[in-house]
């Protein structure tokens, strides 16, 4: 490396610094701190004692873990999977040339503008099983209505529900990546005859399928770290109420780690966690080889 | 990055060094006070702060040679939490206020300075307090903090819902088999008729199908406040342990949950989850109680200011919660806890702290924080006068429930969280009938049991 090579090296570190300081302080500590704990007896307040692996052992063996793992599986696929079709339909109707078009892509954007609190407490509200909105339109088409959040097969779906209502920001995105499809493929296909189902399926989704990934992948990564909805939405005592279907993952965490002061074993919840979250962008990232096209 | 490190740490250091200087120029002992409490009581717990800071000034105005304390209080949410990384980070406060039940925890964790000493040297002792208050800071035989403003239980009721039922509004149910009599009388539901039309009906209905009835108003509900479901086993003579044996099992215990499930049978499952499900939050109009839903549920001493609040004019009583008519002696079995002032471990101005949490004993200095705080004196002695002045009707009841040998605080262990949220989920099941009491509390047994042993061996290994 010449002189000139180094001091560059040197200038660009150095502009990098606040980030690799960042990210070394914030993130790789923390996360190589978490490794050790999860190989110790650690209440935070007592030096942590290395016990090898038998966080991890008791971890596999415990029912709540499993409970909550099903739990969060349950909430990031089905909002992952609702919450791209309804962003993707949102993004495809607002790309069409209506009047008002403006207004609908505000309209539609603006409830992801809306803190995950207040959110929440008005989804509260909504769902009430007596003169809650949602089931007193749900009446009007002769369907009654679950209890929502107090009954323990429908508190996960009304979770899940509540999160496509948030869908603007993913919406966003595909409206982007719609806009950037080139006319002349469109022209092309109908050239050659194709509906608009076939312009769909053959152009439009082959074209925008990075930023489906870019959205998925996202999702399922937000998906797993669900917290705040199931601690506002049904009971701030942590106890994932009704009878524990809405204990997610990173809820069993935090308490484990700050209400009971296990915070080795909340540190292993929380690296199985990461393998997870690994371990399913791994495999998106090899699917997407099949249906993810770059190419122009 | 070399460069970075050196910054942050310069100026940590002169963050540090900052504090005493002051101290040093100014003269003055600075107490930090981690107070939990918002709102009208953490403003009563700020006027303490202000009379003893007062009384310092004052003091070092007679003796110019003397250095007061300025105890400097700041309101923490999530003390819990908070305090636990502060105390981690060896920077706790010098004074927190926490909940009676982190006691044991954090005492058997090393987080908190042991008082014995000093409260014997000072001259406190038990008998200044109601036994319970002071109790439930020792812990092993050891004094970690000493009360506050203490919190106790008992059962409130609507007397409009009373009388509109036709029961007498002045009495509230004598033993547990009247407030499930009541309970049945004070139910109410919006019939769907075959002809279409609507009619309101009252008792549980148990021949209309939950399809064409809407339950409108419940008498009484074991799952509602969610706070204390796993109490219930106390009113039928039961405990949560037994020494290091953990009792959810406990034929007490059994007996309680199936009373528990007894309402989810009378009034439908179906019919309660819809019910619950329009409850607002408890600090709200919609809270049950306050909007004339539910005609009688446990609640602690706080509900009065929640009824000025949301529910001003509303008719109300409370009374110890009733027994099974076969033990009489049970009657006001309720949850007592208490705020408690501690001085974590680390602690820079241990004895200054000290100086602060005494003057807070003090009978008048505690009556004007209890009456702030709207709640009853933990202390011994209590002035007429504190009485008079109190705007909650029912103090003295309050203060005679929390004194009762039937009241019960949570368990002294470390795991006395993950004990409540387990005994919570329990009773949900069996209340939604999806698991027999038997079933849902071996899982409770089980899995409580081998937490509690583990908790326990932490704390004998690190007192090896």
């Amino acid at each position: 490396m010449r002189a000139l090579e180094r001091r560059k090296l040197g200038i660009g570190l150095l502009f990098c610094a606040p980030w690799l300081v960042g990210l070394s302080v914030f993130m790789i500590y923390p996360l190589l701190a978490a490794l050790y704990y999860s190989l110790c007896d650690y209440s935070v307040l007592l030096p942590p004692v290395f016990v090898g692996l038998d966080n991890y052992v008791e971890l596999f063996q415990d029912r709540l873990f499993w409970k909550s793992l099903w739990n969060t599986s349950f909430f990031a696929l089905g909002s992952v999977a609702l919450g791209t079709v309804m962003a993707l339909t949102l993004a495809i109707l607002l790309n069409s040339k209506v009047k008002g078009l403006t207004f609908y892509r505000t309209a539609f954007f603006l409830p992801s503008l809306m803190p995950l609190v207040a959110g929440s407490i008005l989804w509260f509200t909504m769902y009430s099983g007596q003169g809650g909105i949602i089931n007193t339109l749900l009446k009007k088409i002769y369907i009654d209505g679950p209890a929502w959040l107090t009954d323990p097969n429908w508190a996960k779906p009304a979770i899940i529900f509540m999160t496509a209502w948030g869908a603007g920001n993913a919406m966003v995105i595909f409206l982007a990546g719609l806009q950037d499809v080139p006319m002349s493929l469109y022209e092309a296909s109908i050239i050659d005859g194709a509906n608009w189902l076939q312009r769909l399926t053959n152009v439009t989704i082959p074209m925008i399928s990075p930023v489906i990934y870019f959205n998925v992948v996202m999702g399922v990564i937000g998906g797993f770290q669900a917290f705040a909805q199931a601690l506002i939405m049904t009971g701030s005592t942590g106890v994932g109420a009704p009878e524990q279907s809405t204990l997610f993952y990173v809820l069993q965490l935090y308490n484990v780690g700050f209400m009971d002061l296990r915070m080795g074993y909340a540190s292993a919840m929380a690296w199985v966690l990461f393998i997870i979250i690994l371990g399913l962008t791994f495999a998106a990232t090899q699917l997407s080889k099949r249906w993810v096209t770059y190419d122009r | 990055m070399r460069l970075a490190s050196a910054f942050c740490a310069f100026a940590l250091l002169c963050s540090a060094c900052g504090d005493s200087q002051t101290e040093q120029s100014t003269g003055v002992r600075r107490v930090l006070y981690w107070e939990k409490w918002t709102d009208f009581e953490g403003e009563a717990m700020g006027r303490v702060v202000d009379g003893f800071n007062a009384k310092e000034r004052e003091h070092a105005k007679a003796d110019p040679g003397y250095r007061p304390i300025e105890v400097e209080m700041v309101i923490v949410s999530s003390i819990e939490q908070k305090l636990l990384i502060a105390s981690a980070g060896g920077n706790p406060p010098d004074v927190a206020g926490i909940y009676s039940y982190m006691t044991a925890g954090y005492a058997d964790k090393g987080a908190l300075t042991d008082l014995t000493g000093l409260a014997k040297t000072s001259g406190i002792e038990r008998s200044q307090y109601v036994g319970r208050y002071y109790d439930l800071s020792m812990h092993r035989s050891k004094l970690w903090g000493l009360p506050t403003t203490p919190a106790s239980v008992g059962l409130h009721w609507n007397k409009r819902l009373f009388r509109e039922a036709g029961l007498d509004p002045e009495k509230p149910p004598q033993t547990l088999e009247e407030l499930d009599q009541m309970a049945e009388k004070l139910t109410r539901w919006e019939v769907t008729l075959s002809s279409g039309e609507t009619q309101v009906q009252t008792g549980y209905l148990p021949d209309v199908p939950s399809s064409r009835k809407r339950l409108l108003q419940a008498g009484f509900l074991p799952t509602e406040p969610t706070w204390w479901t796993y109490g219930w086993g106390f009113a039928f003579g039961g405990k949560l342990l037994d020494g290091d044996k953990v009792t959810a099992l406990s034929p007490e215990n059994l007996a309680a949950y199936e009373w528990v499930a007894s309402y989810s049978k009378n009034l439908g499952v179906d019919s309660v989850q819809r019910f619950r499900s329009g409850f607002g939050s408890f600090a709200s109009a919609q809270n049950p109680f306050l909007s004339g839903r539910l005609a009688m549920e446990i609640q602690g001493v706080w509900m009065y200011n929640f009824i000025t609040k949301f529910a001003d004019g509303m008719p109300w009583g409370a009374a110890p919660f009733p027994a099974p008519a076969a033990h009489p002696e049970r009657r006001g079995v309720a949850n007592a806890e208490v705020d408690s002032l501690v001085i974590p471990t680390g602690s820079k101005h241990a004895k200054e702290a000290w100086e602060f949490i005494r003057y807070t004993q003090k009978q008048e200095v505690m009556e004007q924080l209890c009456l702030g705080q709207r709640k009853h004196t933990p202390l011994a002695q209590v002035s007429e006068e504190f009485y008079a002045k109190h705007p909650n009707p029912y103090i003295r009841l309050f203060r005679e429930l929390g004194a009762s040998p039937n009241a019960w605080s949570a368990a002294k262990t470390g795991v006395w969280n993950e004990y409540a949220r387990e005994m919570s989920t329990a009773a949900d099941k069996v209340a939604n009938l999806n698991l027999t009491p038997t079933e849902a509390l071996t899982q409770v047994q089980n899995r409580m049991q081998l937490s509690y042993d583990r908790d326990r061996a932490i704390f004998l290994r690190r007192q090896r």
